[in-house]
């Protein structure tokens, strides 16, 4: 059968894809999770209707970039999925559990009545509370690195419990939130919107906070970060990141000051664009960092030529209709329930 | 007490698998039935279509929904309690599943948005075929995690690499092993007949208690006619699904049969008790010569045994026996009820007898039980290989703690009763309530009158 080996660096190409599914899953399940994180301290319930209508009709196909994550490194890195999963046993579970009561609360929420819908707030809430932490953990304890032994993980059962990765869990949970209030600001109005406002301020100066510490450790956690980050040359080439971040923060509190609508959402998104493209730097070659480079855990190349002609025809059209949906459901939410 | 790993993350797939399968059966159906109810209501104008649809995708929304955070556990769990499995086969069953998330979960995921709440978004036309993108969507969703399980219990077009990592050959081989074609299409009509039975023992429901009567009888009779026709084709599917078996899984369906011994001109077994320390059926009900007769067409042909295999290589016997039976006599009960409704409604009383609606009520659950047990037949009857013949289950787990499945175990059971049990609570609130004018815009106050366009226009535009 096909195999495209010869002509492309299959590995390199499936680690960019599979890099850019997991991103956009953050970028969008994560205004999702954002906003269930923020759910409880809206000021009303009609504001709280108003913020779940909002991404009602989006949730389960923004969830589903998770599956194509986990899914694709499964067929494209099967030894990193097979190192990795376990590693992180427990806090995958629990993130599953989260979005499991993420999940069903859409749908049990609009359709309960007097103190069932408190249940479902709160399980809305304390579900994507509980995802977003696990998966900033998951992330932090993916870049320290996970103990290999020959082709299965080799580490003990807790060893994704750190200081660092702990940091990672809370500094997630504030990033989400602060995509979810800008996206609360473009979706919704008046009282709720500038809630959202004032929530967004005061979580991006968290956020900033959470940035610079994390820029700071990540470092120190392996010489060649270190080095890759501030040996000469590199240094020149790569001080845009940092420069570019803190430009968009500035351009974000400008944004929220002026009222602007979409330009705060937009910033946010481009937050998390700058410190994913960091994290990618100091990771480099890695899919499992300091220890299984992307072409040694690839699958197949035959697996991975079939999967490249899947995504080549299959992938525009999830993304055409992806922005359809997104386009049919635009303007502001409103607080009636939609059914 | 010994937590094995093993056998945790056996019992947690397992259940985990099985309350997922339920969701799917109900969707799959569901979304190619309220694509015809939609149809038929385009083309009518028959408000007791628009109706049934706006009470269905209700239910099949949180059936969906519940569907969705199911399966996310499923796809996970590969990696998490199967890591060994995973790193094997990745490269054949990764595909297949990657494929899946391509081609059906985005397009359900997505479409599924309008199709609840796209009415006043986009136009009839597109609502509709929205409608059939997803149910589209979920069969061929269904295709791909067929694919992946039939090529687990009917490996070919594959090689295997001295570190035993399994190698795709030719993809063709892969997807249409020889297993698929049969249990793509018996899953399929399985999920087709298991919505129908709910469908249909709602609308008998309604019929008995003589409420929303127009709809109840488009509903039961829609039902009633897959009973008629898809029932009976089921039993001739599963008939070609099991002779397909008997000559790749032979171990299989001698457990499925409760045969011991290889012999010629077999007995069919219809009840009796497997013991596996004996290595015996007890109180065994025969009927001479027909399981030879069924699987080899002769009277007198050969059908292996259990003794045939060590019994490290053998299946257990008691679930795939019993599961068996569950699913074919259900299986007959559904061929059965669709007799009577034809030669109740030859006599043009399809809808007046009240025990036949009492019948079909008790029905209502029967098809989700036949999936069940049919996939204990065959994932059970798999043992205790993960790839037929090829990998054992021992061989598969990953490398964590038993304590630590073992309590995921029960965090996953705690979870799914209490969310599940709410699901199935607010859809038997929405059966309660039964079709008819429920939508905001449609009833204003309690006197079932519409809502006069100002109060809508008022109500919008009065922020919050
Ligand atoms: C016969 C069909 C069938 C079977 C055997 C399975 N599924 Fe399933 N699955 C579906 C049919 C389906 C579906 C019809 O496509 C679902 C069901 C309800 C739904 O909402 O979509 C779905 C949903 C669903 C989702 C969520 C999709 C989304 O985000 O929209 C995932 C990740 C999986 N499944 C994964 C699995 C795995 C890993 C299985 C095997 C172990 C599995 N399913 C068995
Ligand atoms: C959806 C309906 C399904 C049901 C109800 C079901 C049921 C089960 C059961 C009862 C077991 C445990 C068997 C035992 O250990 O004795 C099992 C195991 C397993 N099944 Fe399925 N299964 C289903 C579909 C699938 C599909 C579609 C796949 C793969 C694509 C799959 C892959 C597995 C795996 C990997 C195991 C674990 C290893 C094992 O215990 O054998 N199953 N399943
Ligand atoms: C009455 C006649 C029936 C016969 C003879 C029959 C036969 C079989 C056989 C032999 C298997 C195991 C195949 C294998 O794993 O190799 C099977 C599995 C299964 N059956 Fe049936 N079946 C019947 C009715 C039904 C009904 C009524 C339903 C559901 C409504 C159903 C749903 C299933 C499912 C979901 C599976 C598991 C997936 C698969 O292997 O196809 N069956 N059936």
């Amino acid at each position: 059968m096909f195999d495209f080996s010869p002509f492309l660096d299959l590995p390199l190409l499936w680690g960019g894809i599979i890099a850019v599914g997991i991103f956009l899953y953050v970028l969008l399940d994560g205004f999702d999770l954002g906003v269930g994180i923020l759910f409880p301290f809206a000021p009303t319930d009609s504001c709280r209707t108003r913020m779940m209508s909002s991404i009602a009709p989006f949730w389960d196909g923004n969830e589903t970039w998770l599956v194509l994550g986990g899914g694709g490194l499964f067929a494209a890195f099967p030894l990193a999925y097979a190192i990795l999963l376990p590693a992180f046993y427990i806090p995958l579970i629990l993130m599953l559990l989260g979005l499991i009561f993420r999940g069903v609360a859409f749908e049990f929420r609009f359709k309960s009545k007097g103190y069932m819908v408190k249940v479902w707030d709160y399980a809305f809430h304390f579900g994507s509370l509980t995802a977003a932490f696990c998966q900033g953990l998951v992330l932090g304890a993916f870049v320290e690195g996970v103990k290999v032994n020959g082709r299965s993980f080799g580490g003990g059962s807790f060893d994704w419990l750190s200081s660092f990765s702990v940091m990672t869990g809370i500094a997630l949970i504030f990033g989400y939130a602060l995509l979810g209030a800008t996206w609360t600001i473009m979706k919704t109005e008046n009282q709720t919107q500038n809630w959202a406002r004032k929530v967004a301020f005061y979580v991006s100066l968290y956020v900033a906070l959470f940035m610079v510490l994390v820029s700071l450790w990540v470092p120190f956690l392996n010489e060649t970060i270190f080095w890759r980050w501030f040996k000469m040359p590199n240094l020149l080439y790569l001080s845009p990141i940092p420069l570019l971040t803190a430009g968009a923060f500035l351009s974000l509190y400008i944004s929220l000051k002026l009222k602007k609508e979409v330009a705060p959402f937009l910033l946010s998104i481009s937050l998390f664009v700058l410190g994913y493209i960091g994290l990618a730097i100091s990771l480099w070659p890695w899919i499992i960092p300091y220890q299984v480079s992307l072409w040694d855990a690839a699958a197949d190349r035959k697996s991975l030529s079939l999967m490249l002609v899947g995504v080549s025809i299959f992938l525009p059209f999830v993304l055409a209709y992806t922005a359809y949906c997104y386009y049919i459901f635009r303007g502001k939410s409103n607080s009636e329930i939609m059914y | 007490m010994d937590f094995d790993p093993i056998l945790f993350s056996r019992i947690q797939f397992a259940f985990t698998v099985s309350f997922h399968i339920i969701f799917p059966s109900l969707t799959i159906g569901l979304a190619s039935w309220l694509a015809v109810v939609e149809g038929l209501w385009l083309k009518t104008g028959n408000q007791a279509y628009k109706d049934i649809y706006t009470l269905w995708v209700k239910i099949f929304a949180i059936t969906f929904g519940m569907g969705v955070v199911s399966g996310v556990v499923m796809s996970y769990q590969f990696g998490t309690n199967w890591s060994a499995f995973s790193d094997r086969t990745g490269n054949v069953i990764g595909p297949l599943l990657a494929f899946e998330v391509l081609t059906a979960f985005f397009l359900e995921a997505s479409f599924l948005g309008i199709m609840i709440f796209g009415w006043e978004r986009v136009t009839a036309k597109m609502h509709f075929l929205s409608t059939i993108t997803v149910a589209f969507g979920t069969v061929v969703s269904t295709f791909w995690i067929m694919a992946a399980n039939s090529w687990m219990q009917t490996p070919s077009g594959y090689e295997i690499s001295p570190e035993g990592i399994f190698h795709p050959l030719n993809w063709i081989d892969i997807i249409f092993n020889p297993s698929f074609p049969f249990r793509l299409l018996h899953m399929i009509t399985g999920a087709y007949l298991a919505t129908a039975f709910f469908v249909g023992g709602i609308g008998a429901f309604y019929l008995l208690k003589k409420r929303h009567l127009n709809q109840a009888r488009i509903m039961f009779g829609m039902a009633m006619l897959m009973a008629i026709f898809v029932a009976p084709f089921q039993i001739f599917l599963g008939d070609l699904h099991g002779l397909n078996t008997f000559h790749h899984q032979p171990a299989k369906v001698a457990a499925i049969e409760g045969l011991w011994e290889t012999e010629k001109g077999a007995s069919l077994i219809l009840f009796g008790w497997p013991d596996d320390t004996t290595e015996e059926t007890k109180y065994a009900l025969k009927i001479p010569k027909l399981t030879s007769l069924i699987l080899t067409h002769n009277l007198n042909g050969e059908v292996k045994g259990l003794k045939e295999w060590q019994p490290d290589a053998r299946p257990p016997v008691m679930l795939p026996f019993w599961s068996f039976r569950v699913m074919v006599g259900l299986g007959c009960l559904m061929a059965l009820t669709g007799l009577m409704a034809l030669w109740l409604y030859l006599r043009g009383r399809l809808f007046t007898p009240r025990w036949f609606q009492i019948w079909c009520v008790g029905m209502t659950p029967s098809g989700f039980i036949a999936v069940l047990s049919g996939w204990f037949v065959a994932e059970v009857g798999r043992q205790p290989y993960i790839v037929y013949g090829l990998m054992k289950t021992l061989e598969a787990v990953s490398p964590v703690l038993g304590q630590h499945v073992f309590i995921s175990l029960l965090a996953f059971i705690l979870v799914y009763s209490f969310i599940f049990g709410a699901g199935i609570y607010y859809i038997i609130k929405l059966i309660q309530k039964g079709p008819g004018p429920s939508r905001k815009e449609e009833i204003y106050g309690s006197h079932g009158l519409p809502t006069p366009p100002s109060v809508i226009a008022i109500e919008r535009e009065s922020h919050v």
